[in-house]
């Protein structure tokens, strides 16, 4: 290029001009790729609004359906939402302690090709299609026992792990290690400095995690199926018996032909996709912060 | 150190020797065993669904993944549809998926104004919060009827020399709407791991493209994608797991026909996932059981063989992605 | 060198002749006499609050070396990143004054940058070759800018040119990552001049590279600055002594609020700005009393 076709700089020849449209096409596709997302959301959302909005009351949480109901009898789902409760609370009972304790294994124990082996270990169970998980536990723990419900918050249990692990792992490792270095030389044992100064760190990391995992596993359906799906229409909170749950609730209600169960299922659908939205746009928000918090306390 | 006027044994040696500390070895203990036990589960999980699929497995044997129909009456059962069901499902539901997440990576990436960015990944990654059921029940009351009123009539009368576009179905269920929902479903996924990859070429590299005089776009077609190619090989086989193993969302708009390999999309199915969640409650023989099992067993397999393959792709990116940004 | 057979001779023979060429260095004609290139007024530039250069002027001449040389912190590569609208990317920066090439502003905003990367090409601190062949990181840009006549050839004489032929003509299919870091730097040297550039800017192309491919990329600036106007930014003053015709000092300015930003102090010939500087700061820096 010499100095003489200067001009191109603004007046493009052909093959810039093209050049040019090409990529210009090519931004618009990936703008209008995104747009397509946004809207979708947006269009789930808003129908899920429009029709489960109207049909919210205090019924809905605090009235039992009523089976084979005839004219305007005023049922709700008190049922589902009182074993939603009771299921996820038992599960993120069980999960959370083995999840933190795995990562504090991998993170301040394990030597490289086992911490390798763990995270793998964690990926192919978070792969684990749900309902196969549900399947499992119905094979170890319903056959010949019947459902209850601590055995579908034991599946929802095993979905967690992982997400809990995994999230724990990555919090821990936030935590800067001249903090562990600060204590260690103070001649503070190991498992005192993990346990004193490296874990009340990650807090926040933990809340996180934990909203995560929770706002994952509260609109599981599929390993509750099987395990805790066979139920009354009595309020239930003994996790001793099989409990109703809100995604099996909507999931059956969904089938029915009735329209009315159909305007249930949405009114649970919008509490279910409120709290789920909720509790993840939250953690996000909280992730943020607390990642940042971690980052300076090592200054 | 030798001092050799020393009386004792412990002048010579200032400090004790290594011991180990009851706490330490409680807790490494335990932290051990919790991760000892996700391996274990992960053994239990395939020992159960392999004991639970014996019956059906010596019943039937290989020949189950042959046999289209699901006829329990006169125990004539076959997992040949659902595995048709799955695969059309979900390599649609991931052709759909693929490009439009690699738009919304680029997007988000390398377009995006900044304040544009945070809070759209955000959304993207809403998507991914949704329920299923949600998404399910969304599909079959408001998704199905659209497609079937005016998405497939449009597709078959345009495009119906295409055997897949015949015609549509009465419901608005079947496979066509089930790869809508499950496209939706996967595509959060797809799109985050792509956006992450992207993120992941140097700056460098980019900077040398468009330092040549490269457009935009000649810059991500000559070095992001070749750069990003076996990472995004990785989020598609990750987003076609996902899509493989829903269950719920599925069973509610697939419509549930047991019995059929049809190549007319618009036609009702089933895919293993979703025959598993419609049919094991009503169970009605052991043998019946059993096979659902079996079903279940391929999507274990499937799902192993994926996450491993999916692994192993993403260190070597990451191997090679450390070769270049020394 | 091209006619070499081993990598220690042709190594050497770079060496004797960097040194040869440094010896009978042609004295510079008057600056009527030189071609600009780049005209560059009150150029101020700034990443969102802060300020990374002010006022900078100064002139660039067409076949000549120009180092720029200062401090860390100076301004030195976002001056140079300017020159080419690399900075566009950079989200938050903002720059006014005015860059004429050859008498246009190419920061207006009617400027295609694509267009002045293309005529103004860079290379960069670190080598970053593209992960492809060889033969394929010189011929993507060659394809993407339609130059697709002699491929081959192009490709051939722009490896010549960066005094790379000798050492790749037998696996040019193999990944350009196999290179070492100073084959990888003059890669991408003939990478850049292969699209036929006007201008090629240069930053910091040696500080990641050891001494002997540092010698070679230099003594390349030697043999090509006659096809080509070269900017450097380097932070070795020897070096800049060594392949600059004119020299240009940028040093940190410091204001009441402690602010800092780059500023250009003195711009001349190479000579008699590292023998007779008229600024007592080039002074201090070139005598190493400061930075």
């Amino acid at each position: 290029m010499s100095a003489a076709d200067l001009g191109m700089l603004q007046r493009p020849n052909d093959r810039l001009r093209r050049r040019r449209a090409v990529n210009r096409g090519m931004e618009l596709l990936a703008w209008l790729a995104a747009a397509i997302a946004v809207a979708i959301l947006g269009i789930v959302v808003w129908s899920v609004a429009k029709r489960g909005a109207g049909e919210l009351n205090l019924d809905l949480l605090t009235k039992p359906p009523v089976p084979f109901a005839i004219g305007p009898v005023q049922q709700g789902l008190a049922n589902a939402f009182a074993g939603s409760l009771v299921i996820v609370g038992l599960a993120t009972a069980m999960a959370l302690p083995v999840g933190i304790l795995v990562a504090i294994y991998v993170n301040e124990f394990a030597p490289r090709p086992i911490r390798l082996g763990v995270g793998l270990t964690l990926d192919v169970l978070n792969g684990i299609p749900s309902i196969v998980i549900g399947i499992f536990v119905f094979g170890l723990l319903v056959v010949g026992h019947g459902q209850k419900g601590w055995v579908g918050a034991f599946a929802l249990a095993v979905l967690m792990l992982p997400l809990a692990a995994r999230s724990m792992i990555e919090v821990l490792a936030l935590v800067p290690g001249s903090l562990r270095e600060a204590s260690l030389a103070l001649g503070v044992p190991r498992w005192r400095t993990t346990l004193g100064i490296v874990l009340p760190q990650t807090v926040g990391g933990v809340v996180t995690g934990t909203v995560l995992a929770v706002a994952r596993v509260a609109g599981e359906t599929a390993p509750l199926l099987f395990t805790s799906s066979i139920v009354g229409n009595q309020t239930s909170w003994n996790p001793g018996h099989a409990l109703q749950s809100i995604p099996v609730a909507i999931f059956e209600l969904s089938e029915q032909p009735d329209p009315a169960d159909h305007a249930r299922a949405w009114a649970a659908a919008f509490v279910l996709l409120l709290f789920t939205l909720f509790a993840s746009l939250s953690a996000r928000w909280l992730a943020t912060r607390s990642r940042r918090k971690i980052g300076r306390a090592g200054r | 150190m030798s001092t050799v006027g020393a009386t004792g044994e412990a002048a010579r040696r200032p400090f004790p020797g290594r011991r180990a500390r009851l706490g330490d070895v409680l807790l490494q203990g335990v932290a051990g065993l919790a991760a000892l036990g996700a391996f274990v589960l992960i053994c239990l999980i395939a020992y159960k669904v392999v004991d639970g699929s014996r019956l059906s497995l010596s019943t039937f044997g290989l020949g189950f993944l042959r046999h289209v129909g699901w006829d329990p009456v006169h125990n004539r059962l076959g997992g040949a549809s659902f595995l048709f069901g799955t695969a059309a499902t979900s390599l649609g539901a991931l052709l759909l998926a693929t490009p439009l997440a690699f738009g919304i990576a680029l997007y988000l990436t390398e377009l995006a104004p900044r304040w544009i960015r945070g809070p759209v990944t955000a959304l993207v990654e809403t998507l991914a919060a949704i329920p299923s059921v949600v998404i399910g029940l969304w599909g079959v009351i408001v998704l199905g009827p659209v497609l079937r009123d005016h998405v497939m009539p449009a597709l078959h009368s345009t495009l119906g020399f295409i055997p897949l576009l015949g015609t549509p179905s009465a419901t608005g269920t079947g496979i066509f709407t089930a790869t809508f929902v499950l496209t939706i479903m996967i595509l959060p996924i797809v799109s985050s791991i792509s956006c992450e990859l992207f993120l992941g070429v140097p700056a460098e590299l980019k900077e040398a493209a468009l330092g040549l005089g490269a457009t935009r776009w000649e810059m991500v077609r000559g070095v992001v994608v070749p750069y990003a190619r076996g990472g995004v090989a990785a989020a598609m086989i990750l987003g076609l797991g996902r899509a493989v193993g829903e269950a719920i969302a599925v069973a509610q708009v697939i419509g549930g026909v047991d019995n059929l390999v049809s190549w007319n999309l618009f036609n009702g199915g089933n895919t293993l996932a979703g025959k598993i969640a419609l049919e094991f409650q009503s169970s009605t023989s052991s043998l019946e059981t059993s096979s659902l099992f079996y079903l279940a067993l391929i999507l274990l397999v499937f799902s192993l063989v994926m996450n491993v393959f999916a692994q192993v792709v993403v260190r070597r990116v990451a191997r090679r992605q450390g070769l270049v940004a020394r | 060198m091209r006619e070499t057979k081993g990598v220690s001779v042709s190594v050497s023979s770079a060496i004797e002749r960097a040194v040869r060429v440094e010896t009978k260095r042609e004295p510079l004609p008057p600056r009527e006499r030189l071609q600009q290139v780049f005209e560059i007024e009150d150029l101020s530039a700034d990443y969102g609050s802060n300020p990374a250069l002010k006022d900078v002027s100064m002139e660039v001449y067409k076949n000549l070396v120009t180092a720029v040389i200062g401090p860390s912190g100076c301004g030195k590569s976002t001056f140079i990143r300017c020159l080419n609208r690399m900075n566009d990317l950079v989200p938050g920066f903002r720059q006014t004054g005015t860059i004429r090439y050859h008498g246009q502003d190419i920061a207006a905003k009617d400027v295609d940058p694509v267009a002045v990367r293309r005529t103004i090409g860079m290379v960069f601190q670190r080598p970053n070759p593209f992960p492809k062949s060889i033969q394929d990181n010189v011929a993507w840009g060659l394809k993407v800018l339609g130059m697709k006549d002699n491929l081959p050839e192009r490709v051939e004489r722009a490896l010549t040119q960066a005094a790379l032929w000798d050492e790749v003509k037998d696996r040019l299919k193999v990944s350009a990552l196999s290179l070492s870091g100073g084959q990888q730097q003059r890669l991408c040297i003939a990478r850049a001049i292969a699209v036929e550039p006007d201008v090629v800017l240069m930053d910091e192309p040696a500080s990641a590279l050891d001494p002997i491919a540092t010698q070679a990329i230099e003594q390349l600036l030697h043999e090509l600055k006659s096809e080509y106007s070269f900017v450097i930014v380097t932070h070795n003053m020897q070096q800049a002594a060594r392949v600059a015709d004119m020299t240009a000092f940028f040093s940190i300015s410091r204001g009441d609020e402690g602010e800092r930003w780059g500023e250009l102090i003195e711009y001349d010939a190479t000579e008699k700005l590292f023998t007779a500087p008229s600024d007592k700061r080039t002074e201090d820096y070139v005598t190493g009393r400061f930075g």
